[in-house]
């Protein structure tokens, strides 16, 4: 029987539950099988008008109905849906209390234009509209919601009520690392003794004008429009950036010792976590590749493992220029020649690139990779760049044998995140 | 509490608000009372602005501060002043080491951009097409970068070189609470050997005022935060304040000098029903009984002056009436997420002199009598959010 410590006599952290909403649709089942059908969920947006824009076509969750829409209330939406159905499985507590914290990865929000326009409209303000005029206007009751809805505590406040995580719980913000970082907060507040189960949730609905605008003004974005489906080419030639997607991964964490104690199946484990953060540039990767190299060699050295011993790499692959390059340089210096040989495919080729909720809905469907045996595909994959020597299971789903997986997040801000995932405990 | 694990110090103390920089400036703008408040430029709402800091001192190069806003500016000032007391700076190896914890809002916008595009939506045939079209042409393209809340800790890396790991707690005066909790913790635990913690925090923008406006922000005169009664509210504080807090084994190795021990960070979240936050400061209380010293304590309130926090806190307060108070939000005004850091640095402050500063507002604050071996400080969020730490001498 395996031991509840790790080779650093730390407690082990298994995955008793799972849930995840994408583009795709929800839950683990449906999403599971069209990725590894290899289909997309990128389409074009229909959510608001695109006319001006250079990219009309996101990941965007429409099956989950929101009124008023805003980014706010669409996360939270879809991280009750994750979280559930996570619960559900891992069969932990009861209804509405969970025995343990909330660490929540979750985008910034902010006043969004339809409640800007309402306060103006309400402000009486002629031809100009200062934040003068916003401001008296704020003071109707009537936006009082708005309070609410937009403080940056109230996605993970209204979690907590619904969900009865314990304690203080935790909104995280490191960009694309947000979700690997709520995991990683987890597997320490477990090792650290504090907590028997922890919930772990990355969630992003935030796909509105100005969020995708803001990503388009950095040239991040993919502007291949037609066909939607298409787009996103991870570690391709013709690569021209991520498309932005929404939705949420959620994982239960527990002590190994608390789950056998309870019977619970375990779905996974949580072998190591590395951060390493880049002081180079606020967009830009350190050209020597040094704060990756460092996050997935700190990933592994947490886990007390060999490169030699991961059988499967789910990267960050954005399908940026920049992202993959660097990656790749990251992944061939860590694991050398085996780097050609070591299956790295990318989710994000299929449901976009989920953001703040990236870390955890990989994280999702790389233990789901290890439960099924099954690599998901990298689609799109019709041009492979030379400078990228990569197996990255092009456009067709294949059976291999995985024990150990590495998941990245890279984000804006130099937020790096590895984690070590494995089938079984050692 | 059995077991605290690795003993942890403050090593490092970085402060900035309206009482000027450094540890002198608080002590002795909160030793006088000195009330520097502006009730004009935000009328009505009163605000403590920053005092100004020569940006070079901490942020050499005018392209990385010409990339911030100016809440991350202030915090890559603080974190620089903090990095600087604790004799960090510049020392690449152990700053490759040093874990990061910042409590962020962010989100600061382009005032000039938002008012011209509300004005011409208005006569806009079509808005949706009419907003697309503006936003790509008129917002600056790095723009995004000032107001993503993992940018301050991204600057602070890019500036200081503080790159052993990087976390950002959103969620206003909780995410300082708790950002010193989980520091503290990973240092206990030996998760962690040394970590910059804090936050910082601009009021003088109009887009955040309008956020807390919906019945959290005092209008008119300024008032001490005892004083603001029943329909009382938050004054904004620019400030900056961030720690460096270390296993003290690890402060002794490189002789830094601990300016004082951080003995207890607790969180907790009620609903805010009639009574909750008295009931969760009191359970903090006595969690921290058995280690409470009974003479030489004080308590450093977070008090905001918005309600009803602010009299549930006050009744907290009445019940241990031996314990002398001192509400700085007075002084500094409030922060939201960087808060509860500046108030665990003014204890720390405080227990490093022996001595608490001055009383403020004598119905609720008198004079402390014989030496200071502790402070309490306590965090209420004016929404959400109770905390309550305890700092001892070193």
């Amino acid at each position: 029987m395996a031991s509840n410590r790790d080779k650093q006599g730390r407690p082990v952290v298994a995955v008793t539950g799972m849930g995840i909403v994408t583009s795709l649709g929800a839950g683990k089942s449906d999403n599971w099988q069209k990725l590894t059908a290899g289909q997309s969920g990128i389409r074009a947006i229909s959510r608001f008008g695109t006319d001006g824009l250079k990219t009309k076509i996101a990941g965007t969750v429409d099956f989950v109905p929101v009124d008023p829409r805003s980014a706010p209330e669409l996360s939270e939406r879809i991280a009750v849906l994750a979280a559930e159905e996570a619960i559900g499985q891992a069969e932990i507590g009861s209804r509405g209390d969970f025995p343990g914290p909330l660490f929540l990865a979750v985008p910034p929000v902010e006043l969004e234009w339809p409640q800007r326009r309402a306060l103006a409209e309400a402000s009486s303000a002629n031809d100009t509209v200062g934040y003068d005029a916003l401001l008296r206007a704020s003071q109707d009751e009537r936006f009082r919601a708005y309070r609410e809805r937009f403080m940056f505590c109230s996605v993970g406040d209204r979690l907590a009520d619904r969900l009865g995580t314990k304690g203080s719980p935790i909104s995280l913000s490191t960009a694309c690392a947000s979700g690997a970082s709520a995991i990683q907060l987890g597997v320490e507040a477990i090792r650290r003794g504090e907590a028997d189960a922890a919930l772990c949730i990355g969630t992003d609905g935030s796909v509105y004008p100005e969020s995708l605008i803001r990503f388009s003004l950095l040239s991040a974005l993919s502007t291949s429009n037609d066909p939607p489906q298409g787009a996103a080419k991870p570690f391709s030639k013709n690569r021209d950036g991520f498309v932005m997607a929404e939705g949420a991964g959620a994982l239960v964490l527990e002590s190994l010792e608390a789950a056998q104690a309870r019977g619970a199946t375990v779905l996974g484990v949580i072998e190591g976590c590395g951060e390493m953060a880049d002081s180079f540039h606020r967009t830009r990767s350190s050209p020597d590749g040094k704060p990756i190299i460092g996050c997935i060699r700190r990933a592994l050295d947490d886990a007390g493992l060999a490169p030699d011993e991961i059988d499967y790499v789910n990267p960050h692959g954005t399908g940026t220029s920049e992202n993959d390059r660097m990656e790749y340089l990251g992944m061939s210096t860590v694991f050398g020649e085996r780097a050609k040989e070591l299956p790295v495919s990318s989710n994000k080729s299929m449901v976009g690139h989920t953001l703040s909720a990236a870390g955890a809905v990989e994280a999702v469907f790389t233990l789901l990779t290890l439960e099924h045996q099954r690599l998901p595909p990298t689609i799109n994959y019709n041009v492979p760049d030379p400078a990228i020597p990569l197996d990255v299971v092009p456009n067709r789903a294949r059976d291999a044998r995985v024990r150990r997986a590495l998941s990245n997040s890279f984000g804006f801000g130099g937020q790096n995140v590895s984690l070590v995932m494995a089938r079984e405990p050692a | 509490m059995a077991n605290d694990g690795r003993e942890t110090v403050i090593t490092g103390i970085g402060l900035v608000s309206c009482l000027g920089e450094g540890a002198d400036a608080h002590w002795d703008g909160l030793s006088a009372g000195s009330l520097i408040v502006d009730e004009s430029t935000y009328a009505p709402y009163p605000v403590h602005p920053l005092a100004p800091i020569e940006l070079d001192r901490q942020i050499a190069k005018k392209g990385d501060q010409r990339q911030m806003e100016p809440w991350q500016r202030i915090g890559t000032y603080a974190a620089g002043l903090a990095l600087d007391s604790a004799g960090a700076k510049g020392k690449a190896e152990l700053l490759e080491r040093m874990d990061m914890i910042v409590a962020a809002g962010g989100g600061e916008r382009d005032l000039t951009v938002d008012e011209t595009i509300l004005a011409g939506l208005r006569t806009a045939e079509d808005a949706d097409t009419f907003l697309n079209t503006r936003l790509m042409t008129d917002l600056r393209p790095t723009l995004m970068l000032a107001q993503l809340a993992n940018l301050l800790a991204g600057n602070i890396s890019i500036v200081h070189g503080v790159i052993g790991s990087s976390r950002t707690f959103m969620g206003e005066e909780g995410a300082g609470i708790d950002a010193l909790r989980i520091a503290l913790a990973r240092i206990r635990a030996g998760q962690s050997d040394i970590a910059l913690v804090g936050g910082a925090f601009n009021t003088e923008r109009k887009d955040s005022i309008i956020q807390y406006d919906f019945g959290s922000y005092l209008k008119g005169r300024y008032r001490p935060v005892w004083q603001r009664g029943p329909e009382g509210g938050l004054v904004f504080g620019s400030l900056g304040a961030f720690l460096v807090l270390e296993a003290r084994e690890h402060a002794d190795k490189r002789d830094a000098a601990p300016m004082a021990r951080l003995s207890a960070v607790l969180s907790r979240r009620s609903s805010r029903r009639p009574g909750d936050v008295t009931a969760s400061l009191e359970a903090s209380w006595q969690d921290l009984a058995g280690r409470l010293v009974s003479d030489g304590l004080a308590l450093i309130s977070g008090a905001t002056g918005a309600e009803p926090a602010t009299a549930e806190e006050r009744a907290f307060l009445a019940a241990h009436p031996e314990v002398p108070v001192r509400a700085t939000g007075s002084y500094i005004g409030h922060a939201l997420e960087p808060q509860f850091v500046m108030n665990v640095a003014l204890a720390a402050l405080a227990v490093n002199r022996g001595t608490l500063f001055s009383p403020g507002d004598p119905s609720v604050e008198r004079p402390m009598q014989g030496p200071l071996k502790q402070v309490a400080v306590t965090g209420i969020g004016h929404w959400r959010g109770e905390g309550l730490g305890l700092v001892d001498a070193a």
